[in-house]
């Protein structure tokens, strides 16, 4: 957006210049991907070792063996004359081959990567009672059909919140001490509360009293035909859980960053460009929002981190059908496998966005475009 | 350190909004003694589990009793009379032959605007081989005397008038919770106020036979909270939220930030690869998801809030704060006063406990208290899940039971209303003083 850096000298447009600014941030681009991938694999494992301390995945890992195991031989034609004691023998042996052969029979530490293989690629078998909408009743295609509305939803709301948030506090921090930014000031202890909380109420006014909004959804059912119909539906039902995310938000990082904003407009530089008489707004721009703007992103990339929590109860107040919302009808029905792969789904989420914050500062910073080390930034 | 304590009291006085948190906070954490006093935590429980018996005489789904405080609205409380109060009448015949007549008239008062919810007979009945026969008659205010059922009765017979159809022939058509208390021949149904009276008539067969007997007239309003679908009075669980969500916020906050700081200076201090690992951990621990973690837990292995506290603290040791306080560390370790402890030969932990970290306490306060919020929504987030506490009622319980009874599509609004009030204005309180704080706290932000 500000890409444009004109502190710099203008030999940054030279072809060679950027060539050799794009290695560099490619570079740090590829280091960093490698440290997260090793970091969601370590967080995957741990995970693992969580989850298996009472067993559990064991527990889905034998559950699955001897069902089908026992559906193989009750359809087996040649142990249908054997009494059901016979049978049973021949059940058990074959679920302790089948055991053996999936190397069930080794020790924990041997098993524990094997479970870390399937996990990363979310290969945890089949669900247990929870089916997707095709009809799959595999954990991956369960979950891959639920990431697209939470993507929507939250990602439309990432937009609006920063931009909304930034603009706002911009705008306020040349008006300090006004009314208004006493308000926003007044209002920022808001953000104590999360999103679902905020879904309840707007819920309660909007559909409940007002009846104007639907209660929860994301497109009416039946799904509308045309395209045209089908967004203005999901328009509607997305206004409410979008408003609700924005609302738990938004006032504590108007009130932060017009704050981070204000100490900063103290610089002397700033003071220098006002004396050259520049207008206010490449001020804001140049001066005040472009140095900012690393630690900014930092602060709403954790911001994030903690929205994708509340992902979970507010998509299921508003029976947005996402990520949450699978991931809590999974805990009502104990469906284990759906759990610990909704675990490590949000464990990537989580990766995804710190490594998208990586990618938006290493174009920001222009420490790493130069080439200085940024660890001990 | 004290010093800079009552620098920080003074201070506090300038906001006028940290006040008025501390007044909430205050408020509320007397709250909480008074509940933990009021009902002893085993109390709580056993309430709260609504084991058989305990919430028989309580409405269901009934709004909070002050809502009869607005103007124009006359709602029926909870009534209740029972056949050993002085007001009731109870004459005993004897009859010869071990029978006696036992006539009880149990009178209330009916003045409201709206029919009760319910009406139910709680009879408690001695004897040992023939149960007791009684007939039951129904006085109206205006003289009507209605017939209501003849019947033998066991030990702790539950006669529940409301749910008895065939009165309607003898009630102008209507169903006998509108039909007993209407003016007759009024349309729509117009309660009729004034003295009503249950007379029972009872015949027992046996010498030492014995009959009592309850009528409890459920009302449409129930006690400071209201009641939810299993009768149980809300106010029990918002009182007992309170000593609950505090605990559990003050000692997560505590235990996360406390720790935090503590790994952040041990780092520093030692730097190296001491340093190198915790920075490492942070970044693991930055991608790992709170609250997934914490739900496969609460499913797989226990969903006790003291469990759910010790993996927030223990995913909270690592936390991104690490980052802040190592900062901040990295200048208090040059600082000569430092030097001057190792110079006379203080140990590394000496210089970590009463060097270090009692310098970089102040800046802990404001962070903790900012926090306390989070983690009282956390609890109910936790709750509103399906993963709150087994035992304990907690405001996310009630919450959760008002989502999963669809309270806001049925209009109970007190139900959600009343707890997500106590949630707001505790992380109001928490947050108002938090954020004064940080301002004494961080000179940077004073001026602003």
């Amino acid at each position: 957006m500000f890409g444009k850096d004109t502190t710099d000298l203008k030999a940054n447009y030279s072809f060679l210049f950027m060539w050799r600014h794009f290695k560099k941030i490619c570079l740090y681009i590829l280091k960093r991907f490698l440290i997260l991938f090793i970091t969601v694999t370590i967080g995957v494992y741990l995970t693992i070792l969580v989850a298996n301390m009472g067993g559990a995945v064991d527990e889905i890992r034998e559950g699955q063996i001897r069902e089908s195991v026992s559906m193989a031989v009750a359809r087996d034609p040649e142990f249908q004359e054997l009494s059901s004691d016979e049978r049973q023998g021949i059940t058990a042996q074959r679920v302790e081959l089948e055991r053996e052969r999936l190397g069930l029979d080794r020790p924990f530490i041997v098993r524990s990567f094997m479970y870390l293989r399937t996990a990363l690629t979310l290969d945890l078998g089949r669900a247990e009672t929870l089916r997707s909408d095709s009809g799959s009743a595999r954990v991956r295609n369960i979950m891959l059909e639920r990431l697209l509305p939470t993507l929507v939803l939250f990602g439309l709301a990432d937009i609006i919140l920063f931009t909304v948030a930034v603009v706002a506090a911009l705008f306020l921090s040349r008006r300090y001490g006004s009314k208004l930014d006493r308000a926003v000031v007044a209002l920022a202890p808001t953000s104590a509360a999360p999103s679902w909380f905020y879904g309840i109420f707007l819920m309660l006014i909007f559909a409940s009293f007002l009846g104007f909004l639907p209660f929860g959804g994301m497109v009416e059912s039946p799904p509308p035909d045309t395209h045209l119909q089908y967004f203005l539906s999901l328009a509607r039902h997305i206004i409410l859980p979008l408003s609700a995310i924005i609302l738990s938000a938004v006032f504590l990082a108007i009130y932060s960053w017009r704050t981070f904003f204000l100490i900063y407009s103290r610089e002397d530089y700033v003071e220098m460009a006002k004396a050259k008489g520049l207008p206010s707004f490449s001020i804001d721009l140049r001066y005040i929002l472009r140095p900012t703007l690393p630690t900014i992103v930092t602060n709403f990339a954790l911001m994030l981190i903690s929205m994708w929590m509340g992902a979970i109860v507010l998509e299921t107040i508003f029976n947005w059908p996402g990520l949450g919302r699978l991931l809590f009808r999974a805990i009502n029905q104990y469906d284990t496998p759906v759990i610990i792969g909704s675990v490590v789904v949000y464990a990537y989420l989580l990766a995804l966005t710190v490594f998208l914050l990586d990618i938006v500062y290493s174009l920001l910073d222009p420490r790493i475009r130069v080439g200085e080390g940024t660890e001990n930034a | 350190m004290p010093d800079q304590i009552k620098a920080a009291i003074q201070e506090i006085k300038n906001y006028p909004s940290a006040i008025f948190g501390i007044c909430i906070i205050l408020s509320l954490f007397s709250l909480a003694v008074y509940s933990v006093i009021a009902i002893p935590y085993q109390d709580a429980i056993t309430l709260w589990r609504a084991d058989v018996g305990i919430w028989d005489r309580t409405p269901r789904n009934a709004r909070p009793a002050w809502f009869n405080w607005v103007p124009g609205v006359n709602l029926p409380q909870n009534i209740s009379s029972s056949s050993q109060s002085p007001q009731a009448k109870k004459e005993i015949t004897d009859l010869g032959n071990g029978m006696s007549r036992i006539v009880i008239e149990l009178p209330f008062r009916f003045d409201y605007d709206g029919f009760p919810k319910e009406i139910t007979l709680f009879f408690d009945a001695e004897y040992t081989e023939t149960r007791p026969w009684v007939s039951l008659v129904w006085h109206t205010p205006d003289g009507r005397e209605i017939d209501i059922v003849e019947q033998s009765i066991r030990e702790q017979e539950r006669l529940r008038i409301s749910q008895m159809e065939d009165l309607r022939e003898n009630l102008f058509g209507y169903r006998p919770l509108i039909g007993l208390f209407m003016k007759p021949e009024s349309e729509p149904p117009d309660v009729k106020k004034g003295e009503y009276k249950l007379t029972v008539d009872g015949l027992v067969f046996e010498e030492d036979a014995q009959l009592d007997v309850d009528i409890v007239v459920y009302g449409q309003l129930y006690g400071a909270a209201g009641t939810d679908h299993r009768r149980r009075s809300l106010a029990v669980a918002l009182m007992w939220g309170t000593p609950i969500a505090l605990a559990f916020a003050f000692l997560a906050a505590v235990g996360s930030t406390l720790t935090t700081m503590f790994i952040a200076a041990v780092g520093v201090w030692f730097g190296g690869i001491i340093d190198a690992t915790i920075q490492r951990i942070t970044e693991v621990n930055m991608i790992l998801p709170a609250l997934p973690i914490m739900i496969m837990v609460g499913i797989l292995y226990s969903r006790s809030i003291w469990v759910m506290l010790a993996i927030i603290i223990i995913l909270g040791i690592f936390s991104a704060g690490i980052k802040t306080y190592r900062a901040v560390f990295l200048q208090v370790k040059e600082a000569p006063y430092i030097e001057a402890a190792r110079a006379y030969g203080a140990g590394n932990l000496r210089i970590l406990i009463k060097y270090m970290i009692p310098k970089v306490l102040p800046m802990l306060v404001p962070q903790f208290v900012v926090l306390i919020p989070s983690f009282v929504f956390l609890e109910a987030t936790l709750a509103i899940l399906g993963l709150g506490d087994p035992l304990l009622p907690t405001w996310g319980k009630v919450l959760n039971d008002a989502h999963q009874q669809d309270a806001l599509l049925s209009g109970q609004y007190y139900w959600v209303l009343l707890p997500a009030f106590l949630l707001i204005t505790t992380g109001f309180g928490f947050a108002m003083v938090g954020f004064a704080l940080d301002r004494i706290f961080n000179p940077r932000l004073k001026s602003y």
